[in-house]
């Protein structure tokens, strides 16, 4: 299958295809039937290659996230199954719990301490590895090392690492002279350890796409900005940043939509998997686990679903409608 | 190659030699490619570190700032190699160790008699391997008909495609719970490969490689012969596709080996994926963290090896899709 196969397939294609070719030319009856069916062949090929995504997706991807919407709508129990019609009593009962609110500024506050770090460190690390390095895949493949481990191994590791007692952080805190913190008692320190696993997770990914995209800068401009004295940090902010800014913009949406679903790492911070005594490290996922999977009520659940649904797509429209605005001004310059 | 030869005129002119399926091609048209071999190939590559002059490389300054990097990225799992082959008092003692102890395979043992590792890995290497050889199959047929069959819908449908990546399909969870409860398929492996058979990200990069890996002429050229469709497929698409069919099926085995939430949800703790049974064994032993730990090394240490032999690909994968999953 490897670089002699370019040639192997038309060779295979010819003597398999055009052989039998004379032979129903002397059968006419065939040459129709033949004709009709390479008709049909290349007419309905192409929706029979593209339909099992299609199907797929409409089965376990749309019609489960519009059914969501019905079962948010309607009174559940895991035994007896689907209750009457209540119309809004799911969403007013979760927007009524605090758990519900806290879920939604612990999932808002963890999604921006680990995107706005991420995308600085991962430009930075991609201008580093965008100097004319030797052995330039050692060093792209080194930071993509933490990419293959799996999220509940790093929340393991990094739980122990912010052990409120006898981690290692609270360790080398307490030697410079620094109180330790309760990484797993406290709201804002929970927060920055497990933004801290998913910048670990995700920091080199992205350096890659950022490296990727600074790649296709053109060099003149950088000339042009040397010519114009412009020194390596100037090149970097008036240059290499504006050009990066679709990329950028491209990873923040990306991150959006996986950001504020997050649940693997929140839920292997402690043994406990409920986010804290008080909720301190609850996400929405969490809690939408809690309730379908813990208290048996998909009603609730599904309406923290919709919820976060809608959240995710009010963010996406914010984002969206920023771009916006910053490629028109750009147009205007 | 007689077939290309019977009309080599309109193949040549226009194509040109870019556009073969060549390995060390850019297909995705970007400057950017990660292959490190034939970065230096081709005037059109540039970096901004070699406007100091061609020939000469960056000081050890940058170089120590990304062997920094790269350290720090590799200590958490040092750290978890350390402690998970010392005992649960290490973390108690005064000072932290510096070098492994000796107790990771007794502490390996109390792993796999706590939690059904072996059969963990077994379920994490089946999932992992169905769904990365069906999403590269049905990827590859479908960004096929998208990048080189015309068919009446074509562009708005592959808009959709890529419309559905930016949907949270993860939301609808319990929908999806209660069909594979009716089914009678929790608990089963089956509940966690079949959601993952195909996905509009492989549909999308296949496509977008398929459309300039292989000449319309080669088509042309086999449907003349008489070639169904599928035989086209088979013999011109497939080895064409080959090596983003390798990095997409990286991704997917990857993204299905790390994969948590559905997994958890779905499966029991008699049958679990390794992540779903480091899990449990968090559940069980929380306070001895040197068998967490050792658990999590284990589980962590194949996908390493994977990385070792294939991250080259990886590497290049994401640097020319430059599409996060």
């Amino acid at each position: 299958m490897s670089a002699p196969a370019a040639h192997a397939p038309v060779t295979t294609a010819r003597s398999g295809g055009s052989a039998p070719e004379p032979r129903s030319g002397r059968r006419k009856p065939n040459v129709s039937f033949r004709h009709r069916v390479s008709a049909w062949d290349r007419r309905y090929s192409p929706y029979l290659y593209i339909s099992p995504f299609f199907i797929l997706f409409a089965v376990v991807g749309l019609f489960p996230l519009i059914y969501t919407a019905w079962v948010a709508t309607h009174d559940w129990d895991l035994i007896m199954g689907q209750g009457e019609f209540i119309g809004t009593e799911n969403f007013m009962a979760v927007l009524g719990e605090r758990a519900f609110w806290i879920s939604l500024r612990n999932t808002l506050s963890i999604f921006i301490l680990s995107s706005a770090p991420q995308v600085v460190f991962a430009i930075l690390i991609a201008y580093l590895l965008d100097y004319n390095l030797r052995a330039k895949t050692f060093w792209r493949m080194g930071v993509l090392i933490p990419y293959v481990v799996t999220p509940v191994a790093v929340a393991l590791i990094f739980s122990n690492l912010f052990g409120d007692r006898f981690g290692l952080v609270n360790s080398i805190l307490e030697t410079v002279g620094i109180d330790a913190i309760g990484w797993h008692s406290g709201t804002l320190p929970s927060h920055l350890a497990i933004a801290t696993m998913v910048n670990f997770r995700w920091t080199g990914y992205n350096a890659l796409i950022f490296l990727a995209a600074m790649q296709a800068v053109p060099r003149d401009l950088y000339e042009a900005a040397e010519l114009d004295g412009a020194g390596k940090v100037r090149q970097f902010i008036s240059v290499t940043i504006p050009n990066l800014r679709p990329t950028i913009i491209f990873v923040i949406i990306t991150s959006t939509i996986g950001g504020l679903q997050i649940f693997d790492e929140p839920r292997m911070f402690d043994q406990y998997g409920r986010g804290g005594t008080d909720g301190q490290w609850q996400t929405m996922t969490m809690y939408l686990y809690e309730l379908g999977w813990t208290r048996s009520d998909f009603g609730q659940a599904s309406a923290v679903a919709v919820l976060l649904f809608l959240l995710i797509v009010a963010i996406g429209l914010v984002n969206f409608i920023i771009t916006r605005r910053i490629s028109s001004s750009e147009v205007k310059r | 190659m007689s077939a290309l030869e019977e009309k080599p005129l309109p193949i040549i002119p226009r194509t040109g030699p870019a556009t073969a399926p060549n390995h060390d091609d850019d297909p995705f048209g970007r400057t950017g490619s990660g292959s490190g071999r034939g970065s230096r190939a081709g005037g059109r590559r540039r970096s901004p570190g070699r406007s100091r002059g061609p020939g000469r490389g960056p000081g050890w300054l940058i170089y120590g700032c990304l062997a920094a990097v790269i350290l720090g990225g590799m200590f958490p799992l040092w750290w978890s190699i350390l402690i998970g082959s010392h005992d649960s008092t290490i973390l108690s003692r005064d000072s932290f160790p510096l070098i492994p102890g000796g107790n990771f395979f007794s502490n390996a043992a109390a792993v796999i008699d706590t939690v059904p590792f072996w059969r963990a890995t077994m379920n994490s290497v089946i999932v992992s391997t169905v769904t990365a050889v069906s999403v590269v199959f049905f990827s590859t047929l479908a960004g096929y008909a998208f990048a080189k069959l015309r068919f009446k819908g074509a562009v708005p449908l592959l808009v959709f495609v890529i419309a559905t990546m930016a949907i949270p399909t993860q939301l609808g969870v319990v929908p999806l719970y209660q069909v594979m409860a009716r089914l009678g398929w929790t608990g089963e492996l089956q509940a966690v490969i079949v959601p993952g058979l195909v996905t509009a990200f492989g549909v999308f990069w296949m496509t977008q490689y398929l459309r300039q890996a292989i000449p319309d002429e080669l088509i042309e050229a086999a449907t003349v012969d008489g070639c169904s469709m599928i035989r086209t497929f088979w013999h011109v698409a497939m080895p064409a596709a080959k090596p983003a069919a390798a990095m997409l099926f990286l991704f997917t085995f990857v993204l299905n080996w790390t994969n948590f939430f559905w997994p958890f949800i779905v499966l029991g703790p008699q049958n679990p994926t390794l992540p779903v049974a480091l899990q449990q064994l968090q559940a069980a032993h929380f306070v001895d963290y040197s068998l967490v730990l050792a658990g999590a090394t284990m589980a962590t240490v194949p996908l390493l090896i994977l990385f070792i032999f294939t991250g080259r690909q990886l590497v290049s994968g994401i640097m020319q899709g430059a599409v996060k999953q």
